[in-house]
């Protein structure tokens, strides 16, 4: 069936609260509002109040109080109203949601779910528009995915309810209206699995949540020129599918990273150096990566369009990898 | 211990805090859940934690609870409800709520009662927590060990509302005690009274201990110096909860000199004996080291990370 990726977020938190009681969703105007970006279009309607908690804006005490829920048995969705405000409780995301099994031996555990949009919209300037999930992908203890279609969102977000560890699962406001083909009924996609979104054999493009649409795009582009892409989606950032991503990169011998966030120290870099490790010797020339400029993000227009990736930048990339003008 | 080197890193201890754990855990039911900061041995023993899996856990051996990966600072005892053990000064306040907020979900009877220190009041989770705390009506007993040093700063210079912390809670509509907490007969019937309340009205309390640090803030500081005199820390001691209840059950002759004795040197040879087991127990295999990062059956699909680094 045809959705939105909002509307597979939607069918998919759904059939998971219907399956299971301990699931229950907190955040800001999740409820009454049914979500900032209608995630929760419904829910307050079918699961009621208990279940569904509007919460005031407080970051750190409602994802603590998650992170209490969970190690109590409770299987909390958080819902960041953007993933600017997760700052807010990165405390306890970072010393507890992550930690607290470790700490305790294995007597604890934490299954969490903090989700909500991250990466930039349109205009919103540097306070709302920036892509952080290095920053959550850095810890141990923690998972990340970062879907970027209907069908992965569906299924990445069941997985991550299921999951007995915390997992940040990262949308994007700009996929939230985006459409496609999602599977029937109740399946899932495991936490830790790439996918080839394009065959090709020429280059491998790795990209990840709203960026994977600006490297299809710019492999349809290539496309006409000859330059067949092989476009790969690890999906979750953190565990990594590197056996996936590898084995694209061993067969195309080159290979660009698309990625939104800031380029130093972003997941991208770690990106390559674990493919380096892995098929260094396969690579026919060094990884390039495609990133967001080093600057908060600016207001204007046309400043933001020159800080965000684009398909120009993507082929471009390629076309340094395989030595072409 | 400590100063052998068997116990590492940093260790902050209770005593002359004593009467508020043992007054306070002894007032719950085995099923209400109990969270602490970094100076948490005594609510950890007073819960009823095995002595010997304590010390063997300050010693970083796999017989400790945690397995030694906790430490001094995050002793936890899921099996006992003792949800430990948290280092962030006020980050732990989020997590009892979110336990009392399971305990309404599920509709259970269970009280949370969750230790901090004056030194935390000021902190935004505290506040954040305090509201929500209220706002959702959780049945959480906040117990606030007010010592009176946060580290080397004084209350007063700490907490605009010194002279009463608890009208910080006040402030959010939360009913709020005071109690002697070098008195740990008072302190007990105070968290009585206290946690029937919650548990019989579903909504949070605040209660103040007024007690007293006798040694420096953790073992790596001196007891008194430039922040507080030894003459104020020597006029404490004359209130060693301890004494208190020594000399008060002699007093009321409901124990004399050779019973007190005996409790000591039963706590002596408990002492004794947790040294011994946590001497004689293998550290845990480095092969363990990251086990407990994620759920185990996790293990296969984290580990392969990746790059040179394996």
């Amino acid at each position: 069936m045809r959705l939105t990726y909002r509307e597979a977020l939607n069918q998919s938190l759904r059939e998971e609260m219907r399956r299971d009681d301990r699931v229950f969703l907190i955040g800001e105007d999740v409820a009454y509002y049914q979500g900032a970006f209608k995630v929760s279009k419904g829910f307050l309607e079918e699961f009621g109040s208990r279940r569904i908690v509007d919460t005031p804006i407080t970051e750190l005490g409602f994802t603590g109080l998650a992170v209490g829920a969970a190690m109590a048995g409770l299987r909390p969705v958080v819902e960041v109203m953007t993933f600017n405000f997760a700052i807010l409780a990165l405390d306890q995301i970072v010393n507890n949601a992550a930690k607290i099994r470790y700490m305790s031996g294995g007597q604890l555990s934490v299954p969490l779910v903090i989700r909500g949009p991250g990466s930039a919209a349109h205009q919103l300037a540097a306070q709302h528009s920036q892509s952080l999930e290095a920053w959550f992908c850095h810890m141990p203890g923690l998972k990340a995915a970062g879907p970027a279609t209907p069908h992965d969102a569906k299924g990445l977000l069941k997985s991550a309810v299921r999951d007995e560890n915390p997992v940040i699962f990262i949308e994007a406001q700009l996929l939230y209206p985006t459409q496609g083909e999602v599977g029937e009924g109740d399946y899932t996609i495991p936490l830790g699995a790439a996918e080839v979104k394009r065959t090709g054999s020429d280059v491998t493009l790795i990209a990840y949540s709203k960026m994977l649409l600006v490297a299809l795009e710019a492999a349809e582009a290539l496309a006409r020129e000859g330059i067949q892409a092989e476009v790969v989606d690890p999906r979750t950032l953190r565990p990594l599918d590197l056996p996936t991503l590898a084995a694209s990169a061993k067969k195309t011998g080159k290979v660009v990273i698309v990625e939104e966030g800031w380029p130093f120290a972003g997941l991208g870099a770690q990106i390559a150096e674990s493919l380096y490790g892995r098929v260094f010797d396969y690579l026919d020339g060094p990884i390039v990566r495609v990133t967001g400029r080093d600057v908060p993000m600016p207001y204007a227009r046309n400043l933001e369009d020159a800080a965000i990736p684009d398909v120009e930048r993507v082929v471009a990339a390629v076309r340094q990898v395989l030595y072409r003008k | 211990m400590y100063a052998l080197g068997k116990i590492g890193g940093f260790c902050h201890l209770y005593i002359g805090e004593e009467a508020v754990a043992v007054g306070a855990v002894d007032a719950l039911q085995p099923e209400d859940y109990v969270f602490s900061a970094y100076r948490d041995h005594g609510h950890c023993l007073a819960r009823g934690s095995d002595p010997k899996r304590v010390m063997a856990e300050l010693f970083g051996r796999a017989t400790g609870l945690c397995k030694g990966k906790g430490g001094s600072m995050h002793l936890i005892d899921a099996e006992r409800r003792f949800m430990g053990g948290y280092a962030i000064v006020g980050g732990h306040l989020p997590l009892a709520a979110g336990v009392a907020f399971a305990v309404q979900y599920r509709g259970g009877n269970e009280v949370v009662l969750c230790f901090l220190g004056e030194g935390a009041v000021p902190s935004g989770a505290c506040h954040e927590t305090l509201n929500l705390a209220a706002l959702w009506r959780l049945p959480v007993l906040f117990v606030c060990e007010n010592n009176r040093y946060g580290m080397g700063t004084p209350v007063e210079r700490a907490v605009a509302l010194y002279t009463d912390v608890s009208q910080n809670a006040a402030a959010y509509g939360i009913e709020s005690g005071r109690v002697d907490g070098m008195d740990v007969l008072a302190v007990r019937q105070a968290v009585s009274k206290a946690a029937d309340l919650v548990r019989g009205s579903r909504r949070p309390y605040f209660l103040e201990a007024r007690t007293y640090r006798f040694l420096g803030h953790s073992m790596a500081d001196p007891s008194h110096g430039h922040y507080r005199s030894k003459s104020e820390v020597d006029e404490a001691k004359k209130r060693d909860p301890l004494h208190l209840l020594k000399a008060r059950l002699l007093a009321e002759r409901q124990a004399v000199e050779a019973d007190l004795k005996a409790i000591e040197q039963e706590a002596a040879r408990a002492v004794q004996e947790a040294v011994e087991f946590a001497e004689a127990s293998p550290a845990l295999a480095e092969s363990a080291l990251e086990d407990d990062v994620y759920t185990r059956e996790e293990g296969a699909s984290w580990r392969d990370r990746g790059g040179r680094v394996q």
